[in-house]
């Protein structure tokens, strides 16, 4: 057991004196992900209860997934109708959120100290609001305008939620990004406004994708907001399931987790691939 | 310095931040075809300044004139003018090409149009054939060179450089000022660059304007900047000189207890400082007409290559409590013995080259 | 002549730099067009509905409950120390795990970054639910445990105040991880390599000076997770069982359920009041950056 005695720091810290570190962290890194996997084979079970390891086998909660019908009797439209209300609204959270955020994360990056220090804690604000006071507010607010259970109600709640998100992911993209190329862009010919483009968006444009792939997640994964201002035919896939959650263990679920866990990964992928190019 | 490059007028201006004055009430002429440096150490103004000239800092008064045009207003894409930054600020999602033919690109220009300019901007700057390299590719040198042939791709009348040569070591840097200069001198531009480096500023300017707590402290050819600098700041700054408090009683310049000869017409009474240059220096055997003559004991002598670096703390009796340093050049001075520690020592400085500075 | 010039002058360039900050200023007008409506209003509206009795009329009365009614002190406590227990857990699993990944070349760090990240990205509500699954009465950890003789009959894990905390802790701590992390790779490790050269022990090196060049990082860690633990809704709403009621918990119900929006706007207030009042006291700790960074 020679190894034991190998240094692992710079500071001659013996392998043996570490074990215990080195467990204890595998340990927590299993507790991390595998309780989120464990629904995966569950999904593929053919029982009406949850068992595992899962004794027999069959896609009939995909099925019950897929070709729900509508009157489950749940207040909400079928699982499938669910999950498209969510992705028509986290795309379109993208397309709110990305240009509002990064137009603001360009500003600000160009404004005094003085002007950022004001106005950067009131930009991060939904990220410090509890979010079921930003709800309830924003129920208040639709409930004014009738724009409860709309899909525009959605994604504007959604978008604020997203846009911190953004603002942060650009603003350190353009403190990584060195301005003078702007600068010298500008003195070589070009307006402001073009050297943005031809400059300085190509060189960030990896943090924007990332901004994209967070807006849509974070939307597509919230609940609290949408259950206050969704319902009825633009219920959310989240809202869908937490009222299903509160009343039973419906294994269906496990089958929806399942793809969102794909679609979630996936994108998780996504931004890492493109974060690793970012330097 | 025949051409029909366009001159620069500078007229009073004034940036300020806050209480703090970046630049004030600067007033600068630089001619047509000129090279000049803005020499000043870090935080003087001399970088802002540029800026102005370039329409990144707005100043809150003044005017700045290419030729007979006020440009003050003018945002800085319409200013028509060659810039290189400090680290160079390749376009890194582009390559040697496509960053030179940029601002041609901009200028609508048809695509073998640019294609030739930036053949021959590249060939100017001894960069032909690297066309297709990526710019992380390139060393420190080229990078500097691309960097050049993009500002001067456009053919502009005014150049302006920002420090361009700081990030290159120190045989390349030297290399570069001396290219620099001649690139400057075969084409049509004025050109306005900035430096701290008061070494390089004396290389390659026609004339050089010291700046510093956002004034123009002095404006002239490195010649007369170096041998006659007007105040102590730039004395002190440019060269390395010792500066010993002297004292002017009724037209008598007087080091402490010793009379002094000066060069120039004597100053009002009061305070100055009598500038030492330690090349001016040599070592004396009393016979020197027209000099003055400084005995002291050597405190230190430092062998530094092409020199000897000699610290000599003056006769206290004679000259007050200071000491001067004096260099030897090594080799020239053959037959003479190299003076040591604890010497005693005699040293001669010439009236012409004796003056004071405020 | 230079004296007309410069207040001409002075005049048009102030102009255009007003005009240069206004565009600047412009660009971040949507956002603040949706902060202001969408939050700023909102909340301000709640806060006025708390100060209004059922009467309609002006009132302390939604306050005066939360200080006389046990109902809302026992919500107040509960909420306080499930969010206090779930910090405490983070940290002490976070922690360790942590400084074991800061310790890696960053190709590891790397890849165990990205076994925190998937729970971090993965819905909240699937993880809630794998919770679910796993701790009930017939759940996976039941079953194991049962199967290796630890326990004969089925521990209740879930719909109570265990299965919260796990789930929760379960949540949070990928929130006290990552700001964690970007602190500790930043310590210098020189600094430990100096203190070893001065004849620390590795233990006293890590006590004496790493770690105290981790506490802002941890602090920042620490307060991230307990302020996001107070407003938690969903997790508490389904591992508990009903019985564990958070503040979120009965602002929700208060609306959804009594649409009684004074008593939910008043909850709100003192949780907003609390919430920032934490998130200041963090912001003089620790920069405002760090904190938001890492999501």
């Amino acid at each position: 057991m020679s190894f034991l005695n190998r240094n692992v720091s710079e500071t001659q810290i013996r392998l043996k004196d570490r074990l215990w570190l080195y467990i204890f962290s595998i340990l927590v890194l299993f507790l991390l992900i595998v309780p989120s996997l464990v629904v995966i084979p569950m999904s593929f079970s053919g029982s009406q209860y949850l068992e595992f390891p899962p004794k027999s086998f069959s896609l009939r909660w995909y099925e019950a997934y897929f070709f729900s019908s509508s009157d489950n009797g749940m207040g909400f439209n079928d699982w499938m109708g669910a999950t498209w209300t969510s992705i028509k609204v986290a795309v379109l959270t993208i397309f709110v959120a990305t240009p509002i955020g990064t137009m603001a994360a360009y500003g600000l990056s160009n404004s005094s100290a003085r002007v950022r220090g004001i106005l950067f804690p009131i930009m991060i604000s939904p990220m410090a609001v509890p979010i079921i006071l930003v709800a309830i507010g924003l129920f208040y607010f639709f409930v004014q305008f009738k724009m409860v259970n709309s899909i525009t109600g959605l994604v504007l709640g959604h978008s604020l939620v997203a846009m911190p998100l953004v603002l942060i992911i650009v603003l350190s993209a353009l403190r990584n990004y060195d301005m003078n190329q702007e600068k010298v862009a500008r003195s070589l010919g070009a307006s402001r406004l073009r050297a943005f483009f031809e400059i300085t968006l190509p060189q960030i444009k990896f943090s924007i994708i990332s901004a994209c792939l967070i807006s849509f997640l974070t939307s597509f994964d919230e609940v609290i907001i949408s259950l206050f201002v969704s319902g009825g035919d633009n219920s959310t896939i989240t809202r869908a399931m937490f009222l299903a959650l509160r009343d039973q263990i419906d294994p269906t679920i496990a089958a929806i987790s399942t793809v969102l866990i794909i679609i979630s990964s996936g994108l998780l992928l996504l931004t890492q691939l493109f974060g690793d190019k970012k330097d | 310095m025949q051409s029909n490059a366009l001159n620069i007028s500078i007229n009073d201006v004034t940036k300020t931040y806050g209480d703090f004055y970046a630049l004030k009430d600067v007033s600068l002429e630089v001619k047509s075809g000129e090279f000049l440096t803005l020499l000043g150490p870090s935080g003087s103004g001399k970088t802002t300044l540029l800026m102005v000239l370039a329409g990144f800092t707005r100043p809150d008064y003044g005017s700045v004139k290419f030729g007979n045009e006020e440009v003050v207003t003018k945002p800085p894409h319409l200013r028509d003018i060659g810039m290189v930054f400090q680290n160079y600020a390749l376009f890194p999602h582009m390559n040697v090409e496509q960053n030179i033919g940029y601002p041609q690109k901009l200028r609508g220009k048809s695509k073998s149009e640019v294609k030739e300019s930036v053949a021959e901007a590249l060939s100017i700057v001894k960069l032909d054939g690297l066309g297709h390299r990526g710019v992380a590719e390139l060393s420190g040198g080229q990078k500097q060179r691309v960097a050049l042939a993009r500002a001067i791709v456009f053919k502009p009348q005014i150049l302006l450089m920002d420090e361009p040569l700081s990030a290159l070591d120190k045989k390349l840097r030297e290399e570069m000022q001396i290219e620099l200069r001649q690139l400057h001198d075969s084409l049509t531009m004025t050109t306005v660059y900035v430096t701290h480096d008061q070494k390089e500023a004396l290389t390659m300017s026609d004339r050089i304007a010291v700046i510093n707590d956002g004034e123009l402290k002095q404006l002239g050819s490195p010649n007369e900047i170096y041998t006659n600098p007007n105040n102590a700041f730039i004395a002190d700054f440019i060269g390395e000189s010792s500066l010993l408090p002297a004292k002017v009683i009724s037209n008598k310049t007087y080091l402490g207890a010793s009379e002094i000869m000066i060069s120039h017409p004597s100053k009002d009474d009061g305070d100055y400082l009598l500038v030492i240059r330690p090349e001016k220096l040599f070592l004396a055997n009393g016979k020197e007409k027209d000099t003055n003559l400084f005995s002291g004991i050597v405190e230190g002598s430092i062998f530094q290559g092409e020199s000897q670096l000699l610290v000599i703390k003056l006769d206290p009796g004679s000259f007050g409590e200071q000491s001067l340093r004096m260099r030897l050049p090594n080799g020239s001075n053959i037959g003479q013995k190299v003076p040591i520690s604890g010497e005693k020592i005699s040293v001669g400085l010439r009236k012409s080259d004796s003056f004071l500075v405020e | 002549m230079a004296l007309i010039d410069e207040h001409v002058n002075e005049a048009v360039l102030k102009n255009l730099d007003r005009k240069e900050n206004f565009t600047l200023f412009g660009l971040t007008v949507p956002y603040l067009f949706l902060i202001f409506f969408l939050i700023i209003i909102p909340v301000g509206w709640l806060f006025y509905m708390s100060f209004i009795g059922r009467d309609g009329s002006y009132s302390f009365e939604n306050y005066e409950r939360m200080v006389t009614q046990k109902s809302y002190i026992r919500i107040f406590l509960t909420t306080f120390k499930i969010s206090f227990l779930t910090t405490l857990i983070c940290a002490l699993l976070g922690y360790p795990l942590t400084y074991f990944m800061s310790q890696l070349s960053r190709k590891w760090a790397g890849i165990c970054m990205i076994g925190v990240l998937i729970p971090f990205w993965t819905s909240l509500l699937v993880r809630t639910y794998a919770w679910l699954v796993l701790l009930q009465r017939k759940g996976l950890i039941n079953n194991i445990a049962i199967d290796l003789g630890f326990i004969s009959e089925p521990i209740k894990f879930v719909h109570n105040t265990s299965g919260t905390l796990i789930g929760m802790a379960h949540i949070m701590l990928p929130f006290l991880i990552l700001p964690l992390y970007a602190n500790m790779r930043a310590i210098d490790k020189d600094c430990l390599k100096a203190a070893a050269n001065l004849g620390a022990t590795p233990t006293r090196a890590f006590w004496t000076v790493f770690f105290p060049l981790s506490i802002p990082g941890l602090l920042a860690g620490l307060l991230i997770v307990f302020v996001i633990c107070l407003g938690f809704y969903v997790t508490p709403a389904v591992l508990g069982g009903g019985k564990i009621i958070m503040a979120a918990m009965k602002i929700s119900s208060n609306i959804e359920l009594y649409f009684s929006w004074g008593a939910a706007s008043a909850l709100g207030v003192v949780l907003l009041v609390v919430t920032m009042l934490i998130l200041y006291i963090a912001s003089k700790l620790v920069s405002i950056d760090q904190i938001g960074g890492n999501k």
